[in-house]
């Protein structure tokens, strides 16, 4: 096929040879004039005799001639598959694979990769080409399958970038799997970065047939994790090409108070040319820095331009509170110099009494040998209980008063008085060691250095509690480290002094490691494998392809050295993983990872931007014929005097099949104006409906026996299309299955609501929910009544004016019993004393009226008026349908009467006037 | 042979056709406001003429004796003068008045015009009746249904033949028809008629269609039962030719008309039918001693 003018092109262009024939058609329509017409004329005795005065035959005339013409060639066009910018393809009758890499990093450019994958699609699609649609991020061991390819667009119109990119052994899997001797096209719609099955993938597929690449952009932008080194925090970015200088802006998101995510800062990345790599280094005011979130890369939706933060980013302040003052007594004996070197670089310090710091509200209190709070430990235990993390460390005055704290104090455990030396001068055993930590312990995984010494410390009684208390322990078993939930903070207590003086486990790293763990004073890096791999982790949030944070709500716990692996091999999700309070960011570039463009070897064609698109429009040149043949028919009819006829019949037609709705429209507002006429909403379920209509039917009937009020047949109506305006009271059964109204129709369903008219909303369900479950229709009914102009509903009060705007009643049973009924909810005033229902009603009736009790089916009757549905069993079911109907009655007078009846509460008070 | 059959279908075609008739022609007539008028004489009648004094001759139970009792003189009471007239139609019921280029054939106008003749004859006391149908002049309202019955039957000729046969002696004639078919017979049916001493009116009933002509194109016109057929490739270009000799037509009608003594109209069925019966009615009043 090749493009012939204006770049058209033909797919069949043999079948314009045709066209030779029009001239032949020409002589013929030419030759042959309209066919008479044959009237019956009894004046023809008149003419008999008489002579055309124009001897010649009566030709086709021009223009109708050229009509023709114009038609038939129309149609000898459109067949020929007429091609707007036809592809310049060699072969066109091999199969197509559209081979898409489809991770992250193609997310920026997700929409041109799919216009060109539907064009693609298109194209084969009009050549009728066999296609396969691989993409490499989640391809495994399965042989391409080639189908037609108008199987195709639905599959590849929903397909989202992968959170991860092309894994290199998933693709070789998926080489090995595949015949070698098939032979296609490819065309190739790469993500542009480089990576290591990519060289074995082009020679394969060169093997195959021709190789296309379409590869929108060369540049992949992604963030590093965050480091962070005191206050400072450090965002790094890498690039893939670094042909042009580019500036990029990182936006710091964090939840805002109201607990939104939002932009807390934004910062820009510049790269010079030639570089890949760039950093911002900021400082942040620890408030918001303690609510950041994620980083990413403005524009650059994709997981890799997202880094997420787990706890290390957060800045704690910690209020440290030693025991009294000692005096002078020296720097390195000072209980606290051990903790304030440990805890200053990650956290903010606070140093002032308890009392002042409270009112700081720190995240951590440390009490270090403090053993009595005088005054101050109700507001401490209520700070804990808030969320608070109390620390405490032991020492000779908490030894010394230990037996006097009883079960209330803020303690883990209850202590023993005095505690116990070990290896001191005066005892007989060596100083102990630290027992290797338990695997449920939060200090799993942790080396304990050999040189740990413990020579004194306190002692916890024993209790049934104990062991679950203790984090750590001795290598004899007494507790070293407990810790106790309160409310939903918690308290902890090492059973060594703060400073050197019981124990060296101040000195040693693992004492960090411990506050660490233990979340107190995270260091700003990451895990380490061996932290990894000691606890089980559970998901929190998933980052998309798109890179967008979505909530893991479903994902199953994942146990560490599973999640080890899977970060070794570069198969984890992304995302935070929570375990033991401690959480852990995994995203996808690490500290040195980098982004390569792709060289394309030579011999493969690589397009940057979208071709032009080809396109069909044969089409339009049918429709154009068969245009040109209907007027063909009006202008022969015309042509031969027989247009009259035709054109009134035509008229007619056209006239009855537009007027035909609405004059039907008409008369149902006419019969709805001149009577009452109960509506309800046709659902579109056959069962529902009929039940709908004869339950209306069976109310009416009800009505017209007992009450003034005499409506005619229900209606059927359709919200989207009727005027609701003129029907008193909608019966709404809810469907599960049933669409949503359009926005239009809820403007009509407002108008209608806040005009006076009532809907009875029914679920039809109570009978297999009961009052309280969440079945499909109430869910449905939620969605219905989302975009509903509704007031606050209540279950209808005792007192309500539906109680009583007939019959009195007490309940409302339909064909269940036992439902809520909602209505209206009363607005409370003070105004008047005389109940809830009567308060500043504004005469109005409730709009809706929402239940389950299925009231149509209890209301029902056939033709013959006798119940349609069994309602109960007996005569309770008897009187409950008894009821039901005096439900109904109630309703509609309540509709047409608003809270006339409410005034009988008055009655007393009129009668006694009336006496005076 | 006509089965049984189609004379059953024709009796209930003709049946439907008959109130249709009956409802159409009976505003048409309410239109005409006319009495049972007198002869302005005294006479055999039944309306009061007036009272003369007796004078010798008559007899005595001739004399009013209530009137007489007023006064000295005797009195007679005289009626007025009362004869009733033969009007006696013919209505063209032939396939060439089945012609309609508008909706109204000109046979149902013409029936409808008959009737509504016949009905304000018959209030007028005047005796009516159909030509060419078994259906002497009587009067009353059963005359009336029997003359629509009569006029509901549409028969096969193509082009009606008058029926002069049944006519009576002095009594009066009306023919509608449209007059397409051969003249002679027309001639030959006045001749007849004049022989009787009948005189009466032609009326011409004609489509718009076939007084205006407005055909274009390539045509075939025929006339079926009659085996005319006419083709052309341009019709328009005849119409002048056709006008004319449908004006030639007319006046020879006129001409015949006018020797017999005959009056002569034509009517368009696209036009209201009151002027033509009121035409109709001032000539049976002129000619006849109506």
């Amino acid at each position: 096929m090749t493009p012939l003018i204006g770049g058209i092109g033909f797919i069949t262009p043999w079948v314009l040879l045709a066209g030779l024939g029009l001239p032949v058609l020409w002589m013929i329509l030419r030759a042959t004039p309209p066919a008479p017409v044959r009237r019956f004329f009894p004046a023809v005795v008149l003419l008999l005799g008489l002579k055309d005065r124009e001897s010649v035959a009566d030709r086709t005339p021009l223009w109708l001639l050229l009509l023709r013409i114009a038609a038939i060639a129309a149609v000898i066009i459109g067949l020929a598959g007429p091609v707007l910018n036809p592809a310049p393809v060699a072969d066109g009758n091999r199969p197509l694979l559209i081979l898409r890499d489809g991770g992250w990093a193609a997310a920026p450019t997700w929409q041109t990769r799919q216009d060109r994958s539907s064009q693609a699609l298109d194209a084969a699609s009009l050549r009728g080409r066999q296609v396969a649609v691989v993409t490499l991020a989640s391809v495994d061991a399965t042989a391409i399958t080639f189908d037609a390819a108008k199987n195709w667009p639905s599959q590849v119109a929903t397909a989202v970038p992968a959170p991860r990119l092309p894994n290199a052994d998933d693709i070789a899997a998926w080489l090995a799997a595949q015949d070698a001797s098939v032979g296609f096209d490819t065309l190739w719609i790469s993500d542009g970065l480089v990576h290591e099955a990519r060289d074995a993938v082009a020679a394969f597929l060169r093997g195959q047939g021709t190789v296309n690449v379409f590869e929108p952009t060369k540049n992949t932008v992604a963030l590093r994790p965050v480091t962070f080194d005191g206050v400072d925090i450090s965002v790094a970015a890498i690039r893939s090409d670094a042909a042009l200088p580019a500036t990029y802006r990182v936006n710091a998101s964090g939840t805002d108070p109201a607990g939104r995510t939002a932009v807390l800062g934004q910062y820009d990345i510049a790269f010079a040319t030639g570089e890949t790599e760039a950093a911002v280094t900021f400082s942040i005011q620890s408030e918001l820095r303690n609510r950041l979130t994620h980083f990413s890369i403005e524009g650059h939706p994709s997981t890799g331009a997202v880094t997420v933060l787990d706890g290390q980013a957060k800045r704690r302040s910690i209020a440290l509170i030693g025991g009294a003052a000692t005096g002078e007594a020296l720097r390195l004996l000072d209980p606290l110099h051990y903790l304030r070197a440990a805890l200053s670089p990650s956290s903010d310090l606070i140093t002032s009494d308890l009392a002042v710091a409270l009112t700081a509200n720190p995240d951590v209190v440390v009490l270090a040998d403090v053993a009595r709070l005088t005054g101050d430990e109700a507001a401490l235990r209520r700070w804990v209980e808030e969320g608070g993390v109390l620390l405490r460390f032991a020492g000779p005055r908490l030894a010394a008063s230990a037996a006097d704290l009883d079960d209330t104090a803020l303690l883990p455990v209850r202590l023993r008085a005095g505690g116990r030396d070990l290896g001191g001068a005066m005892s007989w055993g060596a100083p102990k060691t630290l027992a290797p930590f338990a695997p449920n312990s939060p200090f799993a995984g942790l080396t304990v250095p050999e040189d740990i010494a413990v020579v004194s410390q306190v002692l916890a009684e024993p209790s049934p509690e104990l062991a679950a208390r203790t984090l750590a322990a001795l290598s004899d078993g007494t507790p070293l480290v407990t810790r106790r939930d309160l409310g939903q903070g918690q308290v902890i207590l090492f059973h060594v002094t703060a400073n050197a003086e019981w124990s060296n486990l101040p000195l040693t790293g693992l004492f960090v490691d411990m506050l660490d763990r233990l979340s107190i004073a995270p260091r700003g890096v990451p895990p380490s494998d061996d932290d990894i791999a000691a606890q089980t982790w559970q998901p929190q949030q998933f980052l998309n392809g798109f890179g967008t944070r979505v909530a893991a709500d479903a994902a199953a716990g994942i146990d560490g050295p599973t999640l080890l692996d899977q970060i070794t091999t570069g198969r984890a999700a992304f995302g935070t993983y929570v375990a033991e309070g401690r959480e852990i960011a995994i995203n996808a570039m690490g500290a040195t990872d980098t982004l390569a463009a792709m060289d394309w070897p030579a011999w493969v064609p690589v397009a940057r931007q979208s071709q032009t698109t080809e396109r069909a429009f044969g089409g339009a040149f049918i429709a154009a014929a068969i245009a040109l043949m209907m007027v063909d028919i009006f202008a022969s009819l015309w042509a031969a005097g027989r247009l009259r006829g035709a054109a009134t019949m035509a008229v007619a037609v056209i006239a009855v099949a537009t007027s035909g709705d609405l004059r039907a429209d008409d008369t149902r507002i006419l019969e709805a104006t001149n009577n009452v006429v109960l509506a309800y909403v046709e659902t579109g379920d056959v069962a529902v409906d009929t039940s709908s209509r004869a339950g209306l039917y069976g109310l009416g009937v009800t009505l017209f026996r007992r009450t003034a009020v005499e409506p005619i047949d229900p209606i059927a109506i359709d919200p989207e299309t009727d005027e609701l305006s003129v029907y008193p009271f909608i019966y709404w059964p809810v469907v599960a299955t049933a669409p949503v109204p359009s926005r239009a129709a809820y403007g009509k369903l407002n108008a209608y609501l806040r005009g006076g008219g009532m809907i009875l909303f029914d679920t039809r369900d109570d009978g297999l929910f009961g009052a309280d479950g969440l079945s499909p229709e109430r869910r449905h009914l939620q969605r219905i009544a989302l975009g509903l102009d509704i007031p606050p509903l209540m279950p209808v009060p005792r007192d309500h004016v539906l109680t009583r705007s007939y019959y009195l009643l007490q309940e409302f049973p339909g064909r269940y019993s036992g439902g809520t009924l909602w209505v209206e909810a009363t607005r409370p005033s003070t105004e008047t004393g005389t109940g809830d229902a009567l308060r500043n009603q504004n005469d109005g009736v409730s709009p809706v009226v929402m239940g389950g009790g299925d009231w149509a089916a209890a209301w029902a009757m056939d033709d013959q008026r006798r119940p349609l549905y069994a309602v109960g069993r007996g005569f309770a079911g008897e009187r409950q349908r008894e009821i039901a109907l005096r439900f109904g009655v109630n309703l509609i007078m309540h509709v047409f009467t608003g809270n006339y009846k409410t005034d009988q509460v008055h009655v007393p008070e009129l009668l006694e006037r009336l006496g005076e | 042979m006509i089965s049984a059959r189609g004379m059953r279908h024709g009796a209930a075609d003709a049946a439907a056709r008959l109130p249709a008739l009956l409802a159409a022609a009976e505003p048409l007539a309410a239109s005409m406001v006319l009495g049972a008028h007198g002869r302005r004489r005294s006479g055999h009648g039944e309306e009061f003429w007036q009272y003369r004094p007796a004078v010798d001759g008559d007899e005595a139970r001739a004399i009013d004796w209530r009137r007489s009792a007023q006064s000295d003189v005797s009195y007679v009471r005289e009626r007025e003068w009362q004869t009733a007239q033969n009007v006696q139609i013919w209505t063209d019921r032939s396939q060439s008045m089945g012609f309609d280029s508008h909706g109204l054939s000109k046979g149902d106008r013409a029936a409808i015009l008959s009737l509504a003749l016949a009905m304000v004859l018959v209030r007028g006391g005047e005796r009516v009746g159909l030509l060419g149908h078994d259906c002497p002049p009587k009067t009353g309202g059963d005359q009336i249904v029997k003359i629509a019955a009569c006029l509901a039957e549409i028969n096969d000729a193509s082009y009606g033949v008058p029926h002069p046969d049944g006519v009576r002696r002095g009594a009066q004639m009306v023919m509608i028809s449209d007059f397409l078919g051969d003249l002679d017979v027309v001639q030959s049916a006045l001749a007849h008629a004049m022989d009787h001493g009948v005189r009466g009116a032609l009326v011409q009933v004609l489509d718009p269609a076939e007084t205006s002509f407005p055909f274009t194109g390539r045509s075939i016109f025929e006339a079926r039962a009659a085996g005319h057929r006419f083709e052309t490739h341009k019709a328009s270009a005849l119409r002048e030719d056709y006008v004319a000799r449908l004006g030639e037509r007319q006046d020879v009608l006129a001409d015949m008309a006018q020797s017999a003594g005959w009056a002569f109209s034509t009517h368009i069925t696209d036009q209201p039918p009151q002027p033509i019966l009121v035409w109709l009615h001032t000539v049976l009043s002129q000619r006849g001693t109506l």
